[in-house]
């Protein structure tokens, strides 16, 4: 493994405390693993309160329609019911939210634009109570036609999603339907075609996938003495629910506290609101707590879910294998919301190129309003579908030119100083034709591992597992590679920080660190780097998690692959203040006795105070008797972004690259269009593995996501009524243990210098990759083009 | 919702005969799923959960009589030499967990046209005991379905028993589905020899309103096993037999489009399946004389 791990630049002091016990680099184990794993941890969903309330939402039954009238009467008679508020209950001028453009009603406003909006909420002092009374709201609906793809929202007669818009795309965008719209230009398409000896052009679908977390929307609300509401819930940023939340009940954001409760995954689909405001508002109706736990049905309709997108790219290159352009147009379908659309357009198109060096090149990407199912965040941002489109592209390429996929990859391959699309040039290390060397270069898994010992077929290493349907016949190999690249943290001009609050102070004679943040713990494994990091600069050895809440400032997002590097960089460097304090009251009482408390570099390492040479000067938790406990928080900004010109799309835009690189290997029925990935290896960089299990653990977990979309995972909407027609686990199919292969890993630690740690954010990258690389392989099996994914039995078959 | 909980066969028959409209819960593995959709609110449900003899099963020397609440991991784990085509099936129900709670009597009385018994049950050939107050009576397997998600059974029956036919030679069950493990028949096929009578009999799910045999294809193969000698000498199947096979088992598919596969992909893999399976039985009948009766899973 590679580690050319170098000092971060630019960090404010030359200490390495790299010797602490539980620090950085070890693989601690996750505080609440074992909870998880029997069955005892406490999520969202388990909270209870004496005398609390059940809260229900009321959504559509229609995807687009006018509401004539609601009645409550019936619902409100019913014995348990304390509540039914609709629109005409909204306590406050403000009543739509929403991330970037609040186009979001809280409730329906006499109109819903998809199926599953919410019109009216219940309360009741049981849960069935509350859905039976629900169920006894009477809505009339006059039914509106339906947009539901770009030739239906933009025809001249379309019906507008959203009449009036004001928001700031709404000035440049082509059509009131487009929420926003990102263009590339750079170089010169036109001329370059002209050098190109192969040009390969293809039309790429890309389907809905949902985040599909197991723990269900979830929280409970609490009325407070004050007239605030006390909010504990699952969700990925706090502070920035609290920003939507307050203003709609009318509230200032001191008086709705929020705490983050037990979150079951995220993946992207708990970025924007979905019960916080409704179970707000019952509480604070009833003056009582509101729980809300959605089912399954009602999850996959209160959160919005990854944008289903068509992709059409043109590349061209010479013959001996260089690119020489790309055109390409992403069409992005955001649903009835924005939600997240705008910045996954921007996403989209400045990483719409690849890992790859084009010039040349002129790109679009659009993001609709439809009234199919709202789309937004998931784990990979944009970077996903077009990941898909350009990896197919570079195989149709390869195999024009005759040549070999990754060589033709590698002799295309971006690298340190390589100049994106935006202009903005890759200042830190891009290995991207040795990340597909390597996983190149591991031996392939043997052949028909099915043939066990003379026992006839296991059926579980063949395609259609345990369901038994080939022993052998019908079953092709194929491999296929891919390589991505997706951008860290919040880009273009956003001002992305992380808060850290970290205490110090003696406890029963020993120094104990606690650190406070805001931070979501998603399963990312935050809690547990977050202690490594404060042990490696504190040098103690026990740290407290304080639990996340909006006492503390904003930590962001957990999402973008973003909170080690900003979270974890906000611990490290108020840790660092903290440790610069402890050397000051160091001075301050011992600095008399020994001049190296003056000369010497200074650390703090097994609860002491050491000279860079080792000679012990004092014992922390001495030190600190006595004293205030120190108590700083701190925020920490990555660097500088700047919005993407709307016109040319120049600028330097994005924070952090990050890169991963697939090799499949799939066994495929093509006689029943059935797949068994029997490996899915893969190779990353990391910049710096700061706790090297729960990085294997983000790999793993994102290939298998990548996996999903590419052989099972879809909403399907029906492009008559857009009504989604899956809803449920037994129709929307995730990976079983039996469907995830072998994922070897190989990660590298090449530096980001200005990154803490030079660590490189890492959790989506193995989401883009691994997709186009099942999808190369399934197409060697069969010979088939394959432009839709995921891939159905159907069109292995010739039977669609 | 009221819950009935008798707890002797006697009082179960007694309490279906006074409330026709309870519905019997037993593994609870689709009726508690359709509860908290909120699918269905039945006035009563009538738990079978105490009665021993529901979970009882016996070999006899052709029959082997099944209680209606033997949960699957039972099936699989002792009567996969008597009802192999059964066994195979069971294994590909769900998870280990709904495996550990399931059992044929729940999949017969909810007779969803994708329960992963019924190929097996109509392969295998089958009776259905069910009592009533009124005494009991045997349904054959062919007249037991009668429509999507409806069976032959009179308000207050309730099964009992399943009367399966041991095995004399090979059998199979496959199911197609989207993934490789706990997952819901796309469509699926179960094939049984039988050399005592030098027949086949077959059964497919998932591609018709109900489950069905496939008819036309167990005769043309009966036919062409019995006029080609096959029975007695062994031989290889021909190709042509095994594509004749599965074109037939493809056309007495009667499948609908829905959001888990086309009606065209349904016939295509069902006569996939058949002509794999006839290939799988017959090598398995001919290698061993018939008496190997384990599936190959």
């Amino acid at each position: 493994m590679a580690n050319t791990r170098t000092a971060p630049s630019g960090t404010p002091t030359n200490v390495s405390q790299k010797h602490n016990k539980g620090g950085i680099g070890e693989s601690t184990l996750r505080p609440d693993g074992t909870l998880k794993v029997t069955g005892e941890f406490a999520y969202s969903s388990d909270m209870w309160h004496e005398d609390m309330l059940w809260g229900q939402t009321l959504r559509s039954t229609v995807a687009h329609a006018e509401i004539a009238s609601i009645d409550i009467s019936e619902a409100l008679a019913m014995p348990g019911v304390y509540a039914v508020l609709t629109y005409d209950d909204l306590p406050a001028a403000m009543k739509n939210y929403g991330l970037e453009i609040q186009d979001t009603p809280v409730l329906a406003n006499g109109r819903v634009r998809h199926h599953g909006e919410p019109v009216a909420l219940v309360a009741a002092d049981h849960p069935e109570t509350a859905r039976r009374a629900a169920a006894k709201i009477k809505i009339d609906y006059r039914e509106l036609p339906v947009v539901t793809d770009e030739a239906s929202a933009l025809a001249p007669d379309a019906p507008l999603i959203h009449e009036g818009r004001d928001d700031h795309h709404a000035g440049h965008v082509p059509h009131p339907n487009i929420v926003h719209r990102q263009p590339i230009i750079r170089g010169n398409v036109e001329e370059a075609r002209k050098r190109a000896d192969v040009i390969v052009e293809g039309e790429y679908t890309f389907g809905m996938q949902d985040q599909a977390f197991l723990g269900p929307e979830s929280g409970l609300a609490v009325p407070s003495e004050d007239g605030g509401v006390d909010l504990y819930v699952a969700t990925q940023w706090l502070h920035s629910d609290l920003k939507q939340i307050a203003p709609v009940l009318g509230l200032p954001e001191e008086k709705v506290r929020m705490t983050l409760s037990g979150v079951g995954g995220a993946f992207g689909g708990r970025e924007d609101i979905s019960m916080q405001i409704h179970a707000c508002l019952l509480a604070l109706a009833t003056n009582k707590p509101v729980k809300i736990v959605y089912n399954r049905f009602e999850s996959f309709f209160g959160h919005v879910h990854r944008h289903p997108a068509k992709l059409y790219y043109e590349h061209g290159a010479t013959k001996d294998g260089k690119l020489t352009h790309m055109k390409c147009k992403i069409v992005l379908d955001g649903g009835a919301y924005a939600s997240a659309s705008p910045a996954v357009v921007g996403n989209a198109s400045s990483l719409s190129v690849g890992p790859y060096v084009v010039d040349d090149v002129d790109i679009e990407a659009i993001a609709l309003y439809t009234n199919n199912p709202p789309c937004g965040a998931m784990r990979g941002f944009g970077a996903v579908q077009a990941c898909f489109a350009y990896e197919a592209q570079m195989d149709k390429l390869a195999a024009k030119l005759g040549m070999d996929p990754v060589e033709f990859r590698q002799l295309n391959a971006m690298e340190q100083g390589t100049i994106m699309p935006t202009g903005q040039v890759v200042d830190s290390p891009a290995p991207v034709a040795e990340l597909l060397r390597r996983v190149k270069a591991r031996p392939l898994p043997p052949e028909r591992q099915w043939e066990s010992a003379g026992e006839g077929a296991d059926v579980r290493a063949l395609p259609g597992g345990l369901s038994n349907t080939t022993h052998g016949e019908g079953v092709v190999r194929g491999v296929g590679y891919a390589v991505g690249i997706k951008n860290v943290g919040f880009s273009e001009g956003f001002d992305d920080y992380s808060t850290a609050r970290v205490v110090l102070s003696v406890v029963n004679g020993e120094a104990v660190a606690m650190v406070h943040t805001a931070m979501a713990e998603v399963g990312q494994g935050g809690v547990t780097v977050h202690a490594q990091i404060a042990r490696t600069e504190l040098g103690v050895t026990n740290v407290t998690i304080h639990p996340a809440d909006t006492q503390v400032g904003s930590a962001g997002s957990t999402s973008a692959s973003r909170q080690t590097y900003m979270t974890g960089g906000a611990v490290k460097n108020t840790c660092e203040a903290v440790r610069e304090k402890v050397l000051e009251i160091g001075r301050r009482k011992n600095g008399s006795y020994h001049p190296a408390w003056a000369t010497a570099e200074l650390l703090l390492e097994g609860g002491k105070v050491v000279t860079d040479g080792g000679e012990v000067l004092a014992d922390i938790a001495e030190l600190l008797e006595g004293e205030d406990p120190i108590d700083i928080e701190l925020e920490f900004r990555h660097r500088p972004t700047v919005a993407f010109d709307l016109v040319t799309g120049q600028g330097d835009g994005h924070v952090q690259y990050t890169f991963a690189a697939h090799r499949a290997v799939v066994e495929v029925d093509t006689e029943l269009g059935l797949v068994k990935v029997v490996e899915l290896a893969c190779a990353q960089d990391v910049g710096k593995a700061l706790n090297p299990l729960s990085v294997v653990g983000q790999i793993q977990g994102g290939t298998t996501q990548g996996l999903g979309v590419a052989v099972m995972e879809e909403i399907i909407v029906d492009p008559k009524t857009a009504k989604v027609r899956n809803p449920s686990f037994t129709d929307y199919l995730i990976p079983t243990i039996l469907d995830t292969p072998t994922i070897p890993v190989d990660y590298l630690e090449l530096a980001d210098p200005n990154a803490p740690y030079g660590l490189r954010g890492l959790g989506e990258a193995p989401t883009l990759s691994s997709t186009p690389a099942v999808l190369a392989a399934i197409r060697q099996a069969t010979g088939l083009e394959l432009n839709k994914t995921p891939i159905r039995p159907e069109a292995l078959t010739g039977t669609l | 919702m009221d819950f009935l909980r008798p707890a002797s066969w006697e009082e179960a028959l007694a309490a279906k005969a006074e409330h026709p409209t309870a519905v019997p819960i037993a593994g609870g593995t689709d009726i508690m799923v359709e509860i908290n959709f909120d699918h269905r609110r039945p006035e009563y449900l009538l738990d079978l959960g105490r009665i021993e003899l529901l979970r009882e099963w016996e070999v006899g020397e052709e029959v082997t009589k099944l209680g209606a609440s033997v949960p699957y991991t039972q099936i699989i784990e002792n009567l996969r030499g008597t009802l192999p085509g059964l066994a195979l099936a069971s294994h590909t129900v769900a998870s280990p967990q709904i495996r550990n709670r399931g059992g044929v009597g729940g999949n017969l009385g909810c007779a969803s046209p994708a329960g992963d018994s019924h190929p097996a049950l109509l392969a295998a050939g089958a009776e259905v005991e069910v009592e009533s107050v009124r005494g009991s009576r045997l349904i054959p397997i062919d007249e037991f379905y009668t429509g999507v998600k409806r069976n032959a059974l009179a308000p207050d029956e309730l099964i009992k028993t399943v009367h399966i036919k041991n095995a004399t030679g090979p059998q199979q069950y496959s199911k197609v589905g989207t993934r490789n493990a706990m997952v819901i028949a796309v469509c699926g096929f179960g094939l049984a020899l039988h050399p005592d009578t030098r027949t086949v009999r077959t059964g497919i799910a998932s591609a018709a309103p109900t489950p069905i045999r496939a008819q036309a294809a167990e005769e043309f193969l009966n036919a062409a096993l019995e006029e080609g000698g096959f029975w007695e000498s062994g031989k290889v199947i021909t190709p042509s037999i095994a594509k004749q096979f599965g074109e037939l088992a493809s056309a007495a598919c009667n499948p609908i489009d829905d959001v888990r596969g086309t009606a065209k992909y349904r016939r295509h893999a069902v006569g996939i399946l058949a002509r794999r399976q006839l290939v799988w039985t017959w090598e398995q009948y001919r290698g061993t004389n018939g008496r190997s009766l384990e599936g190959a899973a």
